[in-house]
């Protein structure tokens, strides 16, 4: 015949304790158990539990068992009570059951102990005083809804920590009361008992708004630690929605007016105090570039070896790497194939003085052949390491037209491999703004055995568009 | 100027405070207010009393005594030639916004840092000021983290540690020849010659404390630090290096990094772009990975790709394991903890159920789906009772299984 098992409270823990040990020493199954929390009408059938729970003989279970059952009964599952009873039954019959975490039944109750952990930290978290003057004095009031029967589980915490203030939590289910020296229980309450404003409350909301940085929206990181059935009783979530939808703007207007502000300050660059501070910016950024240690090469190379020319130029070029008379002049373009460059510009009608030359790689790759250096192809990683610098310069100059000469610069400048002959004579859009074109790199003309005059006269009219482009440009 | 009051100053100061990532209140000395006297308690486990959309955790009241400057560092909102409104905070406003909001159960208690005025010692004693008033005049017993100014006459920041849970100094950058650009005024060899300092105090107290009962607590949370990741050429290996470094020898108990962010009135010698966010996340990854898996900073280095960055796509314990296959399947049945702990997608809690279980059962590939989070990702990587995966493990397109979807656009979304 069925048992009932009668509590007093829903986390009335010493109360299922006498009765598990009751039924558990008249072997009773936990099917045959019907727990009752409060005065609920009883099942006519069965037996009350009551009467004989008085003697319950004593017998031992491990205090972790004590431990999780204390936690779970807090839980809000009305089948906890008998998940419990199954579980002592168990540990009755091997005191070391609950180790087994791969258990199904153990693993229920862990993750309802867990959710009450939780809960109890969130109301920890989570509840907001506020102020109210009455016949003793200040006293501090909240109105909390936990999901799990924990507010005396949670009591302790707010005692040692406002000990020296009179407060008091309300909640759907009962009320806690501090007066200074006893923790009284009172009946439960509802949202109007509490009071509905606080004098402190825009000032918490101030800081909550200015301490955001809108530059790092992660609403779902917020919303994981802060779900949103706790936001209704937390003044500051009021402001959630405007900021987020505020953030995107924010940061863009900062973005939009630092990039005004650098394009200002390069149309005036004719005064010398704006110039000036794109040229020293400028200065310091090459002096970190020269101790470099972003990829290996700086081993083997002399030095490296920065770009070079004005900071307001209008065409920036770039080539692949320093070469053997490049890294130890510590200036680019200035081997055979910088010579030819120098030729080629002067043919197409444009002054290498007013450009900006630089590499996508700022160090000197190579083989030593005998005594030979011999230029070695830097690889995609080696690339991409020194890809900071190029976007330093960048920023810096922020060309209207960059040229990639050759490959390996146009894949750092596009920031993927692509092919010249399918790119070359036309405008291609930079994604950090401007015009980037392609053509060959001046080795590739010095290298060429078939139609070399017909090579260089290409690259000379590439040159020469390119020259009036940046013309009409300006 | 018009005169502020609290509320203006406080959005100004807490604005500019933000940059500063650590919120921790965690790992003090046990204290509560139960005696009658005071008021406050700290209990070893920190809590986040809400949380902004940034997704950071808001303990304490973050904010500067003033955001006036006398530094000029590039990467601060706060530097001298910057044109953002100033404001001040007398020491008296601090403590009365710092009691009334812990009264209310907002924060945890208060993280105090400042502007460098007039001069380094003149800013610490303001900063000292305050945590003393707190502590003495109200008897607050919650949480204190200050931080200290470089060049700051010892004995200011010995007082600093006596009030303080928590003290700290920002390393700011990676690189010494990025502190040299960006924070011209700073410099590298003093932030540590101060980091050393606070060291063998925090050392002191604590065999002090082991000998007589009354010997002062000296900062009981230890001191961290922060660097700004992204805006100098520092890449993974270096940031790594430096951290691990910075642990080894100052016994920190977190260095924070801090994705650079563009901020209003930048510096030209500055990017405009910010840095992934997720190369901030996994640098924390790799900082978990050096603290609680027993990797050390060569197993992160080894992780990294060939220009010395970590993969944004995938975590860089994956990473590791996917580079050093020869290590894997690992027998969940018989491993040793240590290799447990290097299989990706077994955390430190799973790893401890999977130890303690596999005393009553062998545990199956279903045993392991329920004591983890995912099983798809653990997998690959392990042996179990009926598992073997060697075909997966060998797969040279494990990297793309693995790693997580990329966010399908949706094809008829309503237009913008």
């Amino acid at each position: 015949m069925a048992q009932v098992a009668r509590l007093a409270d829903e986390d009335d823990f010493d109360g299922w304790r006498v009765a598990a040990r009751t039924l558990a020493s008249r072997r009773i199954l936990p099917s045959d158990v019907l727990w009752q929390v409060g005065a609920t009408p009883q099942d006519l059938f069965a037996a009350t539990l009551t009467e004989v729970a008085a003697a319950a003989p004593q017998f031992a279970v491990p205090r972790s068992f004590v431990e999780l059952a204390r936690s779970a009964i807090c839980h809000s599952d009305p089948e906890r009570f008998s998940l419990l009873y199954s579980m002592l039954l168990r540990i009755r019959a091997n005191s070391r059951a609950l180790e087994d975490r791969a258990d199904p039944l153990v693993q229920r109750l862990e993750r309802m102990t867990k959710e009450v952990r939780r809960d109890i930290h969130k109301m920890h978290a989570f509840v907001r005083f506020r102020e109210l003057e009455d016949e003793g004095g200040t006293r501090y009031v909240a109105w909390f809804e936990p999901e799990h029967h924990i507010v005396r589980a949670s009591a302790g915490f707010f005692v040692r920590r406002f000990a020296g203030m009179r407060w008091s939590i309300l909640t759907p289910e009962l009320s806690i009361h501090w007066d200074g020296e006893t923790l009284l229980e009172g009946p439960a309450a509802t949202r109007a008992d509490a009071p509905d404003r606080d004098p402190v409350e825009e000032t918490w909301k101030t800081y909550y708004a200015s301490i955001f940085n809108p530059a790092r929206l992660k609403v779902k990181a917020m919303t994981k630690e802060m779900p949103k059935k706790y936001w209704k009783n937390m003044p500051e979530t009021a402001l959630v929605g405007e900021l987020i939808s505020g953030a995107q703007a924010r940061e863009a207007r900062m973005v939009e007016t630092s990039q005004a502000k650098s394009a200002t300050a390069q149309a005036e660059t004719a005064k010398p105090s704006i110039g000036d501070n794109v040229r020293a910016a400028w200065e310091a950024v090459r002096q970190e570039a020269m101790g470099c240690t972003r990829c290996d090469l700086y081993k083997c190379g002399t030095q490296t070896v920065f770009g070079e020319g004005p900071v307001d130029a209008k065409i920036m070029f770039v080539g692949e790497q320093p070469g053997d008379q490049e890294d130890l002049a510590g200036k680019p373009f200035i081997g055979p194939a910088g010579q030819l460059l120098d030729r080629a510009l002067g043919e197409a009608g444009v002054d290498r003085s007013q450009t900006y030359v630089t590499n996508a790689v700022k160090h000197f790759k190579f083989e030593q052949r005998g005594k030979r250096r011999i230029h070695s192809k830097p690889n995609g990683s080696e690339i991409d390491a020194c890809r900071w610098w190029i976007e330093q310069e960048r920023v810096l100059i922020r060309p209207p037209i960059t040229v990639a000469l050759g490959a390996t610069a146009a894949r750092s400048l596009f920031g993927k491999p692509v092919t010249i002959s399918a790119m070359r004579g036309r405008a291609h859009t930079v994604s950090d703004g401007g015009e980037g074109w392609v053509t060959v790199h001046p080795s590739f003309l010095l290298r060429v055995r078939d139609n070399r005059e017909e090579e260089y006269a290409r690259f000379v009219d590439d040159l020469r568009v390119i020259g009036e482009r940046a013309k009409a440009l300006a | 100027m018009p005169r502020l009051d609290t509320r203006d100053k406080l959005a100004i100061l807490a604005d500019a405070a933000k940059y500063d990532a650590s919120c921790a209140s965690s790992g003090t000395a046990k204290r509560d207010s139960q005696s009658g006297k005071g008021i406050g308690s700290t209990e070893g486990m920190g809590i986040c009393h809400a949380y902004a959309p940034d997704g950071r955790c808001i303990s304490l009241l973050k904010i500067l005594l003033t955001n006036s400057c006398i530094f000029d560092c590039h990467y601060c909102i706060n530097r001298k030639s910057s044109n953002v409104r100033r404001a001040r905070f007398t020491a008296e406003e601090i403590v009365q916004l710092t009691l009334s909001f812990y009264k209310r159960n907002y924060i945890e208690g208060l993280f105090l840092s400042s502007g460098i005025i007039r001069s380094s010692n003149y800013t610490m004693e303001q900063i000292v000021e305050v945590a003393r008033s707190l502590r003495e005049d109200h008897d607050f017993r919650g949480y204190i983290h200050l931080k200290t100014i470089p060049d700051a006459d010892p004995e200011l920041i010995h007082q600093a540690g006596l009030y303080a849970d928590r003290i700290s100094i920002n390393v700011e950058l990676p690189t010494e020849t990025g502190l040299k650009r960006l924070a011209p005024e700073k410099n590298a060899a003093r932030i540590e010659g101060a980091m050393r300092e606070m060291k063998s105090e925090i050392v002191d107290r604590e065999d002090g404390s082991k000998r007589f009962k009354s010997a002062p607590n000296f900062a009981p949370a230890g001191q961290s630090t922060q660097m700004i990741v992204g805006a100098d050429s520092a890449n993974d290996c270096d940031i790594v290096i430096r951290a691990s470094g910075l642990y080894d020898r100052f016994a920190l108990r977190r260095v924070y990094y801090s994705a650079f962010s563009p901020i209003p009135d930048a510096s030209a010698v500055l990017p405009l772009q910010r840095p992934p966010l997720m190369r901030e996340h996994r640098l924390y990854q790799s900082d978990w990975l050096m603290r609680f898996y027993g990797f050390k900073s060569a197993d992160v280095i080894a992780a990294t790709d060939g220009s010395g960055m970590l993969p944004l796509d995938i975590d860089p314990k994956l990473a590791w394991a996917l580079k050093f296959r020869e290590h894997f399947p690992v027998d969940v049945n018989r491993a040793p903890r240590e290799m447990l702990l290097r299989v990706p997608g077994l955390g430190v809690k799973a790893v401890d159920r999977i130890l303690k279980s596999r005393r009553w059962r062998r545990l199956r590939l279903d045993d392991i789906a329920r004591l983890t989070a995912s099983v798809t990702k653990v997998r690959p990587f392990i042996y179990a009772e009926g598992w073997r995966p060697t075909l997966l493990t060998d797969r040279a397109d494990l990297r793309q299984r693995l790693k997580p979807k990329a966010e399908q656009l949706e094809l008829f979304a309503p237009a913008a």
